[in-house]
């Protein structure tokens, strides 16, 4: 008689266990002394978006498991100058200003603009490099902008939040920009979507120049730098990056990493103070992308070749969304109980309290929930782990979700179950535990069952607070390679494979748990 | 055993009581039928006796237990599992066997060992009939064999006093007969049994004592003592 729903309630208590251990194990330390703590870890940690694209932190579209671009060599070389090691840490590139002040990581190098606004809310080193900005238009049209002025009314592409955008709002285009990154924008200019497309030099060289279907409009349309940015109150760390940039930049290793990457250029000659003639060598990581993203291969040599190799980082990625799903299931299922039965049979003032949880829950997007608790909790000196963040944010918006399941649930269990219990001396939490719960769940299996899946789409999400789980991984690489379709197919699988057992599981529930209710 | 005094009863928003100075008493084994059409008010008399409906005057007396209604809005919960009450619907729960819906008030309220009250159940469920649909499950039951196993339930928390809500009105007329086999056994066992029906053949039959609620009072139709 209730062996299975012992089980469960065994179950569903360790994972609780495990939650809260969890929590408590990995809290994020508020900031020090940077400086010092580097020095104690041992490693230099720098925040830089792997999705952003070439040639600043992308993903190597000839081995994807590895991350490579000059700022990955740059790195590598400020850490060695502070006698540490470079360890990258993922975060959203819109995001890496905020990620930065939370102290998830100690610096952020990703192509970060020197602008007077950014000096509110973070702190600069000298720049390390300097470009022009580039105006990139259709081969053959006619009708392309060639200036500023021819620009006004029109849509331009650019990244949001950059020194491109800020020039075309005010020379009065229509700007177009991409969260996701450099491919997109291109990709959009060349189907016709926008008329012209304004960015840095170094993205206009990776991905305009490579096009054939793409001109580069002569001459310069403004000039942007890129610094280091740390936190405000890291003095210490600041003055110590600016005396290694300034040792890289006099000893010419700035120099031969720009032109590995065919990056070196006269803006960045005169920022560095180096008059010297370009030394001839060759730009060999450029022609490499050059040669691996010319042309798309065959399917049949990117499934023989390209997939399999990237199994390994869908794997992990696979694992991750798992244990995202599963975690936050178990707190949805088990906060949803507990809001059911105080909307249900709770006094007055407690029944309310659930339902306005439930109503706000619902009635707010997740991802403003999710922003909401890893971004503004440290507002109030709560620093959550990603993880837990994550976790939590599915968790707490699927309780309310739950919560309405097992509501239905308990009320499609007749009045007069619950007067016959009392008839046999059972009290109200007796009758819930045996007799109305048993029949609740088995109202409840199929719907929970269907929020599971649609859970382990949601976690997507979390790729926002730096977790790499399955769509950010598909993204990342469908940009380096420029493989959207094979790979969306590829993930989609990866989810499906995921998601299909816990599909049938719930079928097999409800018919076991159902059979009895069937008459003969 | 069952003492009914005075007991008057009325809805919140209704015009006038739903009934008034309502008077009877069973002894050990008695075995009462009241009938009268529908909506006079006898299953609300039934509920009350149960403690599922409060009741504005009046005391009633079970055992050792009397509750008065007094203005006390609470008072009837405190009659609530002294008698047993086989419903209308039955209420059998689906999701337990025939001998699970009967040992699960014994195991979980009285504490009873589950081998020890499996024993009683099977005693219980063969006195009516049912000795080899222990482990069915309700669904798999037909009409009159599932309201033995509802009687069954009830008698497995031995109560003094058994009501019956409309016995027949779910079964073929054809089966009124077993049912009132199953009443007789029952009344052997020394249990006062009071059952509501609007069924006149049936309440014929049945009784020495007969009552008929109508017009919002209770009247005596027969009484075999007398």
């Amino acid at each position: 008689m209730g062996g299975y729903r012992t089980r469960t309630y065994r179950i569903q208590r360790t994972l609780a266990v495990a939650l809260l251990a969890v929590l408590w194990t990995r809290a994020a330390a508020a900031g020090d002394d940077a400086l010092a703590r580097l020095h104690a870890a041992g490693e230099l940690r720098w925040g830089a978006d792997a999705q952003g694209g070439a040639p600043y932190v992308f993903q190597d579209p000839m081995d994807p498991t590895h991350v490579i671009g000059f700022e990955v060599e740059l790195a590598d070389a400020v850490a060695r100058g502070l006698g540490v090691r470079a360890r990258p840490v993922p975060g959203q590139w819109e995001s890496l200003l905020e990620l930065l002040a939370r102290g998830d990581f100690d610096v952020a190098l990703n192509g970060i603009e020197v602008a007077p606004e950014k000096e509110r809310v973070c702190r600069l080193t000298h720049p390390y490099y300097a470009a022009s900005e580039r105006l990139t238009v259709r081969s053959g049209d006619a009708a392309a902008p060639s200036s500023l002025d021819e620009v006004r009314g029109r849509p331009i592409g650019t990244l949001p939040g950059s020194l491109a955008e800020r020039i075309l709002s005010r020379s009065g285009a229509v700007v177009r920009t991409y969260e996701g990154g450099q491919n997109e924008i291109y990709a959009d200019l060349a189907l016709g979507r926008t008329d012209a497309v304004l960015l840095d030099w170094p993205i206009t060289r990776y991905y305009a120049e490579i096009d054939p279907r793409l001109r580069v409009v002569d001459g310069s349309f403004g000039e942007v730098r890129y610094a280091i940015a740390t936190r405000r109150e890291d003095e210490a760390l600041t003055t110590a990056l600016n005396d290694v940039l300034d040792r890289l930049a006099r000893d010419g290793t700035l120099r031969r990493i720009y032109e590995r990457w065919g990056l070196w250029n006269s803006e960045t000659a005169a920022l560095l103070g180096d008059p010297a003639p370009a030394s001839g060598q060759v730009a060999e990581a450029f022609a490499a992308w050059r040669a691996a993203v010319g042309a798309l291969p065959p399917l049949s040599v990117r499934l023989r070749e390209w997939y399999p190799r990237s199994q390994a980082l869908f794997a992990r990625a696979a694992l991750m969304t798992l244990a995202l799903a599963l975690t936050a299931m178990a707190v949805a299922v088990s906060l949803g109980a507990v809001l059911a039965l105080a909307r249900v049979y709770g006094p007055r003032p407690v029944s309310w309290a659930a339902t306005g949880y439930i109503e706000f829950m619902r009635g707010t997007p997740l991802l403003v929930q999710l922003v909401m608790l890893y971004f503004g909790l440290p507002e109030l000196g709560i620093t959550l782990d990603p993880f837990v963040a994550g976790a939590l944010a599915l968790g707490l918006n699927y309780a309310a979700a739950e919560a309405e399941n097992y509501r239905a649930g308990l009320e499609s269990v007749q009045a007069g179950q619950l007067e016959a219990a009392w008839c046999l001396r059972l009290s109200t939490a007796q009758a819930l535990r045996w007799v109305i719960g048993p029949q609740a769940v088995r109202v409840a299996i199929p719907p929970v069952t269907n929020d599971f899946i649609a859970l382990l789409k949601d976690s997507s999400l979390v790729s926002l607070v730096t977790l790499t789980e399955l769509t950010k991984t598909y993204v990342t690489l469908a940009n380096a390679t420029r493989d959207h379709l094979g790979l969306g197919l590829v993930v989609a699988a990866w989810y499906l494979l995921i998601g299909l057992p816990f599909a049938r599981l719930a079928r097999w529930a409800e018919l076991r748990l159902g059979r009895h209710l069937r008459p003969a | 055993m069952l003492r009914v005094v005075g007991l008057e009863h009325a809805f919140a928003r209704a015009a006038g009581p739903t009934f008034r100075d309502v008077s009877f008493s069973a002894e050990p084994g008695a075995l009462i039928t009241i009938s009268g059409a529908s909506g006079a008010g006898k299953t609300t008399l039934l509920r009350c006796l149960a403690g599922l409906e409060p009741f504005r005057r009046g005391s009633v007396d079970v055992g050792d237990v009397r509750v008065d209604a007094d203005g006390d809005a609470g008072a009837h919960l405190r009659l609530r599992g002294h008698v047993g009450l086989v419903f209308q619907t039955l209420e059998l729960f689906p999701h337990l066997t025939a001998l699970e819906n009967c040992i699960l008030a014994p195991m979980r309220v009285r504490g009873t060992a589950r081998a020890e009250a499996e024993i009683a159940a099977r005693g219980l469920l063969a006195t009516l009939g049912l000795a080899d649909k222990g482990a069915a499950y309700p669904a798999h039951l037909s009409g009159g064999q599932r309201q033995r196993v509802a009687i069954a339930r009830a008698l497995a928390m031995a109560p003094r006093v058994l009501l019956y809500d409309e016995p027949t009105s779910a079964l073929d007329p054809s089966l009124r007969g077993d049912v009132l086999d199953a009443l007789q056994r029952v009344r052997a066992t020394g249990v006062a049994q009071v059952v509501v029906t609007h069924d006149a053949t049936f309440a014929s039959t049945a009784v020495e004592r007969r009552f008929l609620l109508a017009g919002g009072t209770l009247r005596v139709l027969v009484d075999a003592e007398r």
